[in-house]
């Protein structure tokens, strides 16, 4: 079973780019199953059953949902190959910047859209930054240029990764992105694969369930900023 | 390939050479501090811990920055020229042949004809590919009479083909000249203010209004937007081909838009309606069906009601004009 990860900023396309894909998929008669993961709530596996692919939907809830997504991947992977899938694709959106879904010999790839900004690649971590593919949305609400000012300033913080414009609506470029997803990773397990980068660390009272703001109530993995003014 | 000078000489050598590479760390959080050591050592004595924070690992930071170089060093290598694009036909959506063989050359204009939805733009996106039989129409793409590395797929670098888009809104915070002049950093040309200069100067030619070099890009018109981004296509991107979906009725002067493009020696292939467009072509592809089912050849009767056409127009540019001003339509 060929397993991929996707991730990507909230609101950047990796839903869109993903059915676009499906439906290429579909039409090379694959069977393919689908990972959701949200925080609070979703509708996008419903999109997904519509497709006819097999959807499974996790939600973190009161959860850090990058520790939630590593805790359960292993049993999506095997669940995916339990049902026969041809493909497994996990979609997780990178809410922090800092964290990353993406594992060791697992193809990952980044879902990024043109209209986040230029400064946005430099300020997203691993997510982008350790992606295999990294795919561009929305390039057709911008002009030609700055499309290629965003690809640059992507290249400049992932130069070894594939680059691909695609357009989640019309689907252009979702063919050839596919051809990329053919030669995904190809496993039986995740049991002995590592992330690809360790996981932000908390474990502070406020994990804990604690509320109060005050010196008093941080007790554990604490870091206070410098509020010092630089001279 | 690892370039072992750059890692081993002072520093201070290395980002004389190549200043980027100070832009490549600050936009992984870290700060340079220059000095005569080298920049081995500096990545040697980043903090482990810093890096975690920053989200980075040492062995990655190394191999990026290898790859970074690469891409950077390629930039300066010259393109291979290409001297024809030929396109082999494949099948359209009923699974029909398109008996085509088509070979474009720079300086050639091709016109792509056909309803929304025949498959204008699987026919672009076919060559943007440099399709090899691997896309729905199995067209087949040759570069120079031959099939091409299929590095041209990927490279950001290297794209054979820049696309003018319908669509051109800007969404960065920037003025005309600090745009271009991000867009010239990012490809590394030399003397960049002078490029900015007259990529500026070129687009206020094609305007039908004048805009200013401070003037935000989100405040230029569509008219002014399109003309900045075509002089930006002729002297900025080195892609030797240009795509470009459909720039009537867009307030700038189309044929100049058009010379421009012609000038610089670039294979265009423009979707249009246009007739002033059409006939300024040198062949029209009709597609129909997702196929390519015709080529019309450029003909001597056609191109004389070019002069017809383009007085037409003027007459109704001249009314545009008199509207904008204020005048009334009375007389005609």
């Amino acid at each position: 079973m060929r397993f991929l990860t996707v991730s990507g900023p909230p609101s950047s396309g990796k839903t869109s780019v993903i059915l676009r894909v499906i439906e290429a998929l579909q039409a090379r008669r694959h069977k393919i199953g689908v990972v959701k993961f949200d925080c609070l709530l979703t509708d996008d596996d419903a999109l997904y059953a519509k497709k006819g692919v097999l959807v499974k939907k996790g939600l973190s809830g009161a959860l850090c949902p990058d520790h939630y997504f590593v805790s359960n991947i292993e049993g999506c992977v095997t669940w995916g190959k339990e049902n026969d899938c041809d493909y497994l694709i996990s979609e997780s959106a990178g809410l922090c910047n800092r964290c990353s879904p993406h594992i060791n010999d697992i193809t990952a790839v980044c879902v990024i859209d043109n209209l986040s900004g230029v400064n946005t690649p430099r300020k997203i971590g691993p997510m982008l930054k350790s992606a295999d593919i990294v795919v561009i949305t929305k390039g057709d609400i911008v002009s030609q240029a700055e499309r290629e000012v965003f690809a640059s300033r992507v290249k400049q913080v992932n130069p070894g990764a594939v680059i691909m414009n695609i357009n989640g609506i019309t689907g252009q470029g979702a063919f050839e992105l596919t051809s990329l997803f053919e030669s995904a990773s190809d496993i039986d397990t995740l049991k002995g694969k590592t992330l690809r980068f360790s996981m932000p660390a908390a474990l502070c009272s406020y994990c804990l369930g604690e509320t109060r703001i005050g010196e008093e109530y941080q007790t554990g993995n604490v870091r206070k900023m410098d509020m010092e003014d630089n001279k | 390939m690892r370039h072992e000078t750059l890692y081993q000489q002072p520093l201070t050598a290395t980002l004389a050479e190549h200043p980027y590479i100070e832009d490549f760390l600050s936009s992984f959080g870290l700060t340079v501090t220059v000095s005569n050591n080298s920049l081995e050592h500096y990545l040697d004595q980043l903090n482990p811990d810093l890096l975690e924070d920053l989200g980075l690992s040492r062995e990655q930071l190394n191999r990026s920055l290898d790859d970074f170089l690469n891409g950077m060093l390629a930039l300066r290598k010259p393109l291979d020229k290409i001297e024809s694009l030929t396109i082999i036909g494949g099948r359209n959506k009923s699974g029909e042949e398109e008996h085509v063989e088509l070979t474009l050359q720079p300086g050639e204009v091709t016109c792509i004809v056909g309803p929304t939805g025949s498959g204008k733009s699987r026919l672009l996106a076919d060559i943007e590919w440099v399709a090899q039989g691997d896309t729905p129409t199995g067209r087949r793409i040759l570069i120079n009479d031959q099939v091409p590395d299929s590095q041209w797929r990927f490279s950001t670098e290297h794209k054979l083909v820049a696309q003018l888009s319908q669509n051109m809104n800007f969404v960065m915070d920037l003025t005309a000249e600090e745009f271009i002049q991000m867009h010239a950093e990012s490809r590394l040309v030399t003397n960049p203010q002078e490029k900015v200069a007259h990529i500026l100067e070129q687009a206020n030619l094609l305007a039908g209004e004048q805009f200013r070099p401070d003037t935000p890009v989100t405040a230029l018109s569509g008219g002014q937007s399109r003309a900045l981004m075509i002089a930006d296509m002729a002297f900025l991107s080195k892609s030797p081909i240009a795509l470009i979906d459909e720039i009537e009725n867009a307030g700038i002067d189309r044929k100049k838009a058009l010379n421009l493009l012609i000038r610089e020696e670039k294979i265009v292939l423009m979707a249009t309606h246009d007739p002033i467009l059409a006939l300024m072509g040198d062949r029209r592809l009709v597609i129909k069906n997702g196929g390519i089912a015709k080529v019309i050849e450029a003909n001597e009767t056609e191109r004389r009601n070019l002069q017809r056409l383009e007085e037409m127009d003027n007459q109704l540019l001249a009314l545009r004009n008199r509207i904008r001003s204020g005048e009334t339509l009375e007389q005609l």
